[in-house]
């Protein structure tokens, strides 16, 4: 378990050198770094001034020394907007979106289990298709526009729902979690539904129902333990993916999550907390993989066994 | 996309080996005449539904600015915010926007400004994938780790982030987006094409190829790339739907298309100011959006067991008939 441990460590570790790598190349790229940091309306002197106190007339190695030994100690520099610094913005925006995406994931994960469960018990059933159908569109329908039509109908045309904010009762939660979660759920059912119907249709699952299982047992008992790894598998990546829908609910229903902290400062120019606010979330997604993969080794022998490539 | 090129090509060279099975013991018959596709297509109604939305887009996308002209971009004051209806002719059919210009010549426009970014992105991501997948997969060792390290690297990040980190740095505009879904894309063709070249490239007639001397890039061209195609082209299918969902999510936060060019994402932003008085600006780009990928990840769930000939047989039957089909592999998830 050590062993598979520290291998999967030091193989998702390396994404994260990238990003870490990426986003200084990034800045450099453009020519003057000074650039991406000031705003545009910044004058002479306070691009002279900031690029002399950043240390961007220094040598492209020292600054790349300069930038691994800042972000070490996560200092990221301060915010041109607020004046704060950027890795404080970034710490109080995170748990924000970590609730959103936990509450999420936990509800798609359990939804998806139990339609898929019950769609592969009978497949080409009417409740077969019906779910068929329904995660496929739901696969496919564009969050941002969800959204919109969440607060069109609950919000303004049936009033029973707040249309932004995180103020107020469990209600707020109701359509920002939906937003986030119909694509996830969609994509689950799928999976779930695809690799029960495999291993509903393997010999063990044969013997339990002759030997008289429920069908409850013979679901939740037998075929389930064995058909959740790819479940698994896709529900990392798209916890990965709910980044991409965090950005988009809390920038619609005005969340202080890290989704609209990066938005505001892609449109304000803030690179200070961009950088940071990127780089948390690669360290973040590198965490979630190691957990994925431990969940892997914990739910299936032949996994810890194995070596990992 | 073409959807018909999907199956005709597939057709075409499965045919042969299923015909050869069937006829081997025997003095040859006639050859049955292969199932065509558009008789498969017309069987499975939801399918068929799928294509014709598909064809009509992209009919739209290369001919409808043609009929249109200026009409996307033209305003009339007097005429702000007209509600859908009969009677104010065909530019008035699906209402007008705040500075009075028809939403239905928008819609029109925009369909090519999204289409010309999503094909474009799905082909060049679909051709070095698949390139450097089928070169990785038949060849294994070393170049095989190398690719699939890389193509872990990008999978490991939301294709969103990548995009609002390199849209930041150098400006919106259609060709960077195109780059960067591009990129973004590759891995995931890169690992379809590995996974079918690995498990080609020990077949019988891989070998006999290799012992009558073909240099390996004739291999992967002629007898591999044949074989993975199908797979691929339905993949690329998929992943259209995606390159849309993200372009449509870019513009719509303001880091995408740019104005005066509109994409169905754009439109759905603009209108939600207005969303109270006129909902019609925000709810048809979305539907419009909604119904194109609906319409490719239905019709790539059909050609994923049209294009594979041990499931074909499952399409001449009825729906209710059809029984379970195989687990659809992780790529294959939009």
């Amino acid at each position: 378990m050590v062993t598979f441990l520290r291998k999967r460590i030091l193989s998702s570790a390396v994404p994260l050198v990238f990003v870490v790598l990426g986003v200084f190349f990034l800045a450099r790229m453009t020519g003057d770094p000074v650039d991406l940091y000031l705003p545009l309306s910044a004058t002479a002197e306070q691009r002279a001034e900031f690029s002399a106190a950043q240390g961007f007339d220094l040598s492209v190695p020292a600054q790349l020394w300069n930038y691994l030994a800042d972000a070490a100690r996560l200092d990221f520099g301060t915010s041109l907007r607020t004046g704060q610094s950027a890795t404080e913005m970034v710490l109080d925006a995170f748990p924000v979106t970590l609730q959103l995406a936990g509450v999420t994931m936990l509800l798609a994960i359990t939804g998806a289990v139990l339609i898929g469960s019950l769609a592969a018990y009978r497949p080409n059933s009417l409740v077969d298709r019906i779910a068929g159908l329904l995660s496929m569109t739901a696969a496919s329908i564009p969050d941002f526009w969800f959204a919109v039509m969440g607060v069109l109908v609950f919000g303004v045309s049936l009033a029973w729902l707040p249309t932004s904010g995180t103020l107020g009762g469990p209600e707020v939660w109701v359509l920002p979690v939906a937003t986030l979660l119909i694509r996830p759920f969609g994509v689950l059912v799928q999976v779930v539904r695809g690799s029960m119907v495999s291993a509903l249709s393997a010999p063990y699952v044969k013997v339990a129902r002759a030997k008289g299982a429920t069908p409850q047992r013979v679901i939740f008992g037998h075929a389930l333990r064995n058909a959740v790894t790819p479940v698994l598998t896709v529900a990392g990546d798209l916890t990965v993916g709910l980044v991409n829908g965090a950005v988009i609910v809390e920038t619609i229903f005005g969340w202080p999550g890290i989704g609209k902290l990066m938005i505001d400062s892609i449109l304000q120019r803030d690179f200070a907390v961009l950088q940071a606010a990127v780089l948390m979330t690669a360290v973040t997604i590198f965490a979630l993989n190691i957990l994925v993969d431990v969940c892997h080794a914990l739910t299936d022998p032949r996994v810890r066994q194995a070596v990992p490539a | 996309m073409s959807e018909g090129r999907i199956v005709t090509e597939e057709t075409e060279e499965e045919v042969p080996a299923a015909n050869g099975r069937e006829d081997a013991p025997g003095p040859t018959p006639a050859p049955k005449s292969p199932p065509r596709w558009w008789l498969l297509l017309g069987r499975d109604r939801v399918a068929a539904a799928g294509a014709v939305v598909l064809t009509v887009v992209l009919l739209v996308a290369l001919f409808g600015r043609l009929l249109i002209g200026d009409r996307a971009q033209r305003q009339d004051l007097d005429a702000s915010l007209r509600a859908p209806s009969l009677s104010d002719g065909f530019y008035g059919l699906l209402g007008t926007d705040v500075l009075g210009r028809s939403v239905l010549a928008r819609l029109i426009d925009a369909a090519g400004t999204t289409l010309s970014v999503a094909v474009p992105a799905v082909l060049c991501s679909l051709v070095i994938g698949s390139a450097i997948g089928l070169w990785a997969g038949y060849h294994g060792g070393r170049r095989e780790s190398v690719a699939m390290r890389v193509a872990d690297v990008i999978l490991s990040f939301p294709s969103l982030l990548i995009a609002v980190v390199v849209l930041y740095v150098f400006s919106p505009s259609a060709l960077n987006i195109v780059l960067i879904l591009a990129v973004a894309r590759i891995p995931v063709y890169l690992r379809t094409s590995r996974a079918e070249a690995a498990e080609l490239r020990s077949r019988l007639f891989v070998d006999a190829a290799r012992t009558f001397g073909t240099p390996s890039r004739q291999i992967i061209h002629r007898h591999i790339l044949p074989i993975a195609l199908p797979t691929l082209l339905t993949v690329a299918t998929l992943d259209f739907c995606f390159v849309m969902l993200t372009e449509s999510s870019l513009s719509f936060l303001g880091i995408g298309i740019q104005p005066p060019d509109v994409s169905w994402g754009l439109m759905v932003a603009q209108g939600r100011q207005y969303l109270q008085t006129a909902w019609w600006i925000t709810v048809l780009p979305g539907l419009a959006i909604v119904l194109t990928t609906v319409s490719a990840t239905v019709l790539a769930a059909w050609a994923r067991i049209a294009t594979d000939p041990a499931q074909r047989w499952r399409l001449t039957l009825p729906r209710k008939r059809r029984g379970a089909s195989a687990a659809v592999p992780p790529e294959m998830i939009p």
